[in-house]
């Protein structure tokens, strides 16, 4: 396949970005989308130019490092996948593929593609745990049943990856759907039922302090979440704020 | 309590003033659309709420407060989401992953916004100038020629329509939404979105045929 | 001579761990506040140490070159984690599970501390509970096992196929917890450089911020790595592509000793080769050998075709299919270890027998799995076994619900649907039994520096058992690493902080900066990637599956001659001062490349085969592995003498008091 790039290209976070244009030539259907991006860098390194600067790591789409905003969607055309699962086979000979990095102003880009995701680990700081010691002195595991419709429901919301394609997806770049998934998680069992109150009101603080904009129900991050995180649980969450509002 | 102006608390605002609106929207189309079948009963409930005190001076402020705060609230939205991504995307696909009601809730609103502005300037401002400037003499039949009048010309036929259309648009995204935002998604919210969906699309459609119907029969 | 001291208590094996904790020096609360450590990396290891260090009151520094804590590669980690819990009353118990670890290392561990990891197991499944990591439930709410490869018990516990994440966010979630209250200080995208040493003590490191590229000075009364294995020096592996040895190769190059870097583990069922521009190989989780059979064609020719394409797998006849794991082994069948069914696998590929285009790829087929689920689900439902096309839906249906996510993540890699034609695998680097030695405290030879998780050798011997991985990064980090560092601590409390003006911090920081220079001002020909992966076939071909003395000799000398090639051709783009990807790989492969060498020279050491480390010489003429228990029952540690090749053997003896020495067979 021979492709034709328009990467974005940003030295440093102050620094104006442009879109650059770089052909690609026979690339193999079966790489991953990653795999062409090294195939670039190869090339241009090979030129004396800067290869582009992208986050990447486990390739295997669990991590949540990789982050490209790749023809005006999160992650890619395909669903379901990180930007390292999506392969070439997606695309056609001739295309021309726009890469740009995940844009919000809680995201500032740090070189080309990559953006600093750190406000989503403040908004954890802020009250994604439950505070029980480290110690090994809990009760034993199985003290509490825990129903497993409530266990299966408190899994799907854990499995966000933590990417950031629901804030870049979002024309507010809101974070309401990561930060959902996290609060859904905990407020499901009874462990993180304790400090259900405060941890809501934190996080959502937080969030908003880091400059997220505002839900408007799109529901884009649902469809581009690579682990399909579900929109019930932003209404979880906006329940669990409700009551915890009216409580505190 | 503490009500701190969080994003959660502006959103939830919004839901409820909307879902507010929807109820004055089928309270004002259910008088409307008597004017279609007897006007007598049209004006009979035209007088009624003209002129009741708990309509006049307790529901009306309520309604008017209604709707200055759900479009400044959406002005104030909007600002603060645009805000929120500084630099724009070169390429956005958004209608990969949303429809375009969704996204364009301040452009819907703002053309429902300016029919506002036609729609005080057609009935409430000269209903104000008739009962609380002037002081006319009560009349109990005035209100259906009033619309019949409003409706002879086409333009405003028209301009009354593609209002309405904007206000389906609006609705479409807004109603079904508004119960996201106050936290109801369960097993029956595919049907309860069906059911706004439904009433986004005839209400105004219902709105339009009036406004045709009085139009054709001028 | 030097002389290692592992510490092992003594004392019945049951009490060891018991009595030590009461034996040894505490940190009394008031002077940990004086105290500063730092921990390198925020896996499961890393993560689970810095909370409860935090915790007890230590000042913690911790350190990661991802952008966030949460994208260490324990992530990954699919199938489970063991714990001796016995909650399905089939006979589990912390001996039980002690000897299987042992017997599955092919005896080539340390007694001592794998009875204590037998021991915490159960308080990690606590821990991670009270926590909220969401495990998979029965319908009575309680916990839910599966049962993994090489054992008789359900002990594993899972959390669909991504155990591995939910853990390592529950460890991330408590080192939150203490990064909020300002406990923890977290440096993320920053990179360990050096291990600064004063007056034989670990005392800081030199620190690279990624982001500016500039280097730091990191003082601290000791120093925690927990950087994970160094699979990657095969360049293709499961690991992730920033996974590195380079923290824990710079501490064996101050005096930390490295222990049996030769034990790999090649995991059986990853997805295959597909072409040059492959980055890294997906692992498909061991649990698939549950239910799927392992086979290639009888027939050459039947392979000729499969790979042109002119044939499917599935019109090959069932007489004509070589199921050669069942063959070989009745008893265990496809549920061999892992060792075990990758070298099968080899052999098969190494016959001509491999079924892709690269003839590097075996079947793992579903369809008789599809048909037995099928005909049961029929018959629970009183619908027509006979019903073919009926039987292979519902089949398909149980297979969706087991693997499901599986299925769907080969379908996106090899875009062929696994529930029609049967899947392709191959084996892959997985895991790194070896690495830097400690004793009992977890403390390398180094005073004040430790060494946690699969960064270190202790547990896991030649071989390690599925779901036994996230076991030990835990069992160190929470409940291990925290109370036996206080009994070196507690000689620290009049110490003060560690002043990074001194000498010692000034001459590391300039060696980091000129290797930097020297990557930096080379402007050679190739790049990094490109020694990369020359290490990669080098180490694949010569130092993978099964190795000889003439492979590995030869490795030593092209790892040495390409090490040397590398330094004086390798090109590194752009600047020191900024983010600079091409310079943090240039730095991880200096490290690699002189690992690979001493990787070679210990398999090479070692002439019995044991575990993932399979000796050609040392084999049944079946070509079954044979180990040599008079000649090596000890762990090889290599002391650090100024080049790999140079190394210096010291042999720890390994005692087997509680378990008889056995023969592994699972024919």
């Amino acid at each position: 396949m021979n492709l034709i790039l328009k990467v974005w290209r940003q030295s440093s976070r102050d620094e104006k970005g442009k879109i650059e244009t770089y052909p690609i030539s026979d690339i193999s259907p079966d790489m991953s989308f990653l795999e062409m991006m090294d195939v670039l860098n190869e090339n241009l390194i090979s030129k004396g130019i800067d290869p582009v600067s992208f986050d990447h790591d486990c390739r295997e789409g669990i991590c949540g490092m990789c982050s490209m905003f790749i023809n005006g969607e999160a992650h890619g055309p395909d669903r379901l996948v990180t930007t390292c699962q999506l392969h070439m086979r997606k695309f056609k000979d001739g295309d021309t593929i726009v890469i740009e990095p995940f844009r919000a102003r809680a995201f500032p880009v740090i070189k080309d593609l990559i953006v600093d995701r750190s406000s989503f680990d403040r908004i954890q700081q802020a009250g994604g745990f439950v505070s029980v010691n480290t110690s090994g002195n809990t009760q034993d595991a199985n003290a509490i049943p825990i129903d497993k419709h409530d266990a299966d429901k408190a899994f799907d919301a854990a499995t966000c990856i933590g990417c950031g394609a629901c804030v870049a997806s979002c024309k507010n770049a809101s974070a309401m759907l990561f930060v959902s998934a996290k609060v859904s998680q905990y407020s499901l069992l009874p462990q993180g039922k304790v400090e259900a109150t405060d941890r809501v009101l934190n996080m959502v603080n937080q969030m908003d302090e880091e400059g997220f904009g505002n839900c408007t129900n799109t529901g884009a991050c649902e469809i581009e979440c690579p682990k399909g995180i579900s929109l019930e649980n932003i209404a979880r969450l906006n329940r669990e704020y409700l009551a915890a509002s009216i409580k505190d | 309590m503490s009500l701190k102006t969080s994003s959660i608390i502006r959103k939830v605002s919004m839901a409820l003033s909307g879902l507010f609106l929807v109820v004055f929207l089928t309270q004002h189309f259910t008088i409307n659309l008597t004017s279609v079948f007897s006007e007598n009963i049209f004006n009979k409930i035209s007088h009624f709420m003209g002129n009741n005190f708990l309509v006049q001076f307790i529901l009306q402020p309520i309604l008017i407060f209604g709707v200055v705060f759900h479009f400044i609230m959406g002005f104030i939205l909007e600002y603060i989401n645009r805000k929120s991504r500084d630099t724009s995307y070169v390429t956005f696909k958004g209608s990969s992953n949303s429809n375009w009601m969704s996204r364009n809730m301040i452009y819907s609103g703002i053309v429902i916004l300016s029919f506002l502005g036609l729609h005080f300037y057609d009935f409430w401002i000269p209903e104000i100038n008739y009962k609380y400037v002037e002081v006319l003499p009560l009349d109990q039949d005035r209100y259906y020629q009033e619309l019949v009048h409003k409706f002879e010309s086409p333009i405003r036929t028209t301009i009354y329509s593609v209002s309405f259309v904007f206000l389906a648009l609006h609705l479409y995204h807004g109603f079904s939404s508004s119960f996201q935002s106050v936290g109801f998604n369960n097993k029956y919210s595919s049907a309860l979105r069906l059911f706004a969906n439904g009433f986004s699309i005839i209400i105004p459609l219902g709105f339009i045929f009036i406004a045709i119907f009085h139009h054709l029969k001028a | 001579m030097t002389v290692l001291k592992s510490k092992i208590p003594k004392g019945p094996i049951s009490e060891k761990w018991i009595k030590h904790k009461s034996d040894i020096n505490l940190v009394s609360p008031a002077n940990k506040r004086l105290i500063d450590i730092i921990v390198v990396g925020t896996g499961l290891a890393g993560a689970s140490a810095s909370a409860t260090l935090a915790e007890l009151g230590y000042n913690v520094k911790t350190f990661c070159f991802q952008d966030s804590p949460r994208r260490a590669h324990s992530i990954a980690a699919q199938g489970g984690i063991n714990a001796a819990k016995n909650y399905q009353g089939d006979g589990d118990s912390t001996f039980r599970l002690f000897y299987d670890t042992i017997k599955g290392g092919d005896y080539r561990s340390r007694e001592a501390n794998v009875y204590r990891l037998a021991e915490v197991s159960t308080n990690i499944i606590d821990q991670c509970v009270a926590q909220g990591v969401p495990f998979a439930r029965d319908y009575g709410g309680l916990l839910d096992n599966r049962s993994f490869g090489g054992v008789l018990v359900s002990r594993t516990f899972y959390a669909k196929g991504q155990t591995g994440q939910q853990l390592l966010l529950g460890a991330y979630s408590a080192m939150n917890r203490q990064i909020g209250r300002g406990q923890i200080k977290m440096f993320n995208r920053h990179e360990m450089m050096d291990l600064v040493i004063i007056d034989g003590k670990a005392r800081g490191i030199i620190a690279r911020n990624l982001i500016t590229g500039k280097l730091e000075r990191h003082g601290a009364h000791a120093v925690v790595i927990a950087s994970g294995g160094y699979g990657n020096v095969f360049f293709l592996s499961t690991n992730a592509m920033g996974s590195n040895v380079s923290a824990a190769w710079k501490i064996h190059k101050k005096g930390a000793h490295f222990a049996n870097p030769c034990f790999t583990q090649i995991h059986p069922t990853c997805i295959p080769v597909s072409g040059d521009h492959q980055s890294k190989l997906t692992l498909m989780s061991e649990s698939l050998r549950n239910d799927g059979r392992i086979w290639v064609p009888k027939k050459i020719e039947d392979v000729k075709l499969i790979r042109e394409g002119k044939l499917k797998p599935t019109d090959i006849k069932e007489e004509n299919r070589d199921y050669y794991l069942e063959r070989r082994y009745p008893a265990f069948g496809n549920l061999v270890p892992r060792d075990v069914a990758s070298r099968a696998a080899k052999e098969r590929c190494d016959e001509g027998y491999g079924v892709n285009k690269t003839g590097e790829a075996v079947f793992l087929d579903f369809s008789s799995a599809i048909i037995r689920y099928g005909k049961e689900q029929a018959h629970v439902k009183g619908l027509d076994e006979n019903d073919k096309i009926l039987v292979k839906k519902l089949g398909q249906d149980v297979i969706r619900s087991k693997y499901g996510n599986l299925f769907q993540m080969y379908e996106k890699i090899v875009d062929q649907n696994p529930y029609e034609t049967p899947m392709m695998i191959y084996p892959a680097v997985h895991y790194t039994m070896g690495g830097t030695w400690v004793d009992y405290n977890l403390m390398t030879s180094i005073p004040g520096c430790y060494s946690i998780g699969e960064a270190n050798f202790s547990d896991h011997g030649a071989n390690r058992l599925g779901a036994s991985a996230l076991m030990q990064g835990l069992a160190d980090g929470y409940f291990v690493l925290p109370y036996t560092i206080g009994d070196y601590l507690a000689d620290d409390i009049r110490t003060g902080k560690i002043s990074t003006d001194q000498l010692e911090f000034e001459k590391a920081e300039k060696t980091v900066q000129n290797q930097i220079n020297l990557f930096i001002n080379n402007k050679g020909k190739h790049s990094v990637d490109y020694y990369h992966k020359k290490l990669g076939k080098i180490m694949w071909n010569k130092c993978g599956m099964s190795r000889n003395e003439k492979g590995l000799k030869e490795a030593m000398k092209e790892i040495k001659e390409l090490r040397s090639d590398f330094y004086k051709n390798v090109k590194v783009p752009g600047s020191a001062d900024e983010y600079n990807e091409e310079l943090a790989k240039a730095g991880r492969l200096a490290d690699f490349l002189e690992l690979g060498e001493l990787f070679a020279k210990d398999g090479l050491e070692r002439t019995e085969s044991c575990g993932g480390h399979f000796r050609e010489e040392s084999q049944t003429t079946e070509g079954e592995a044979v180990r040599d228990d008079k000649n090596f029952t000890f762990v090889s540690v290599w002391e650090y003498k100024g080049e790999p090749s140079k190394a210096k053997l010291i042999k720890e003896k390994l005692n087997f008091e509680e378990i008889e020495v056995k023969t592994r067979s699972y024919k």
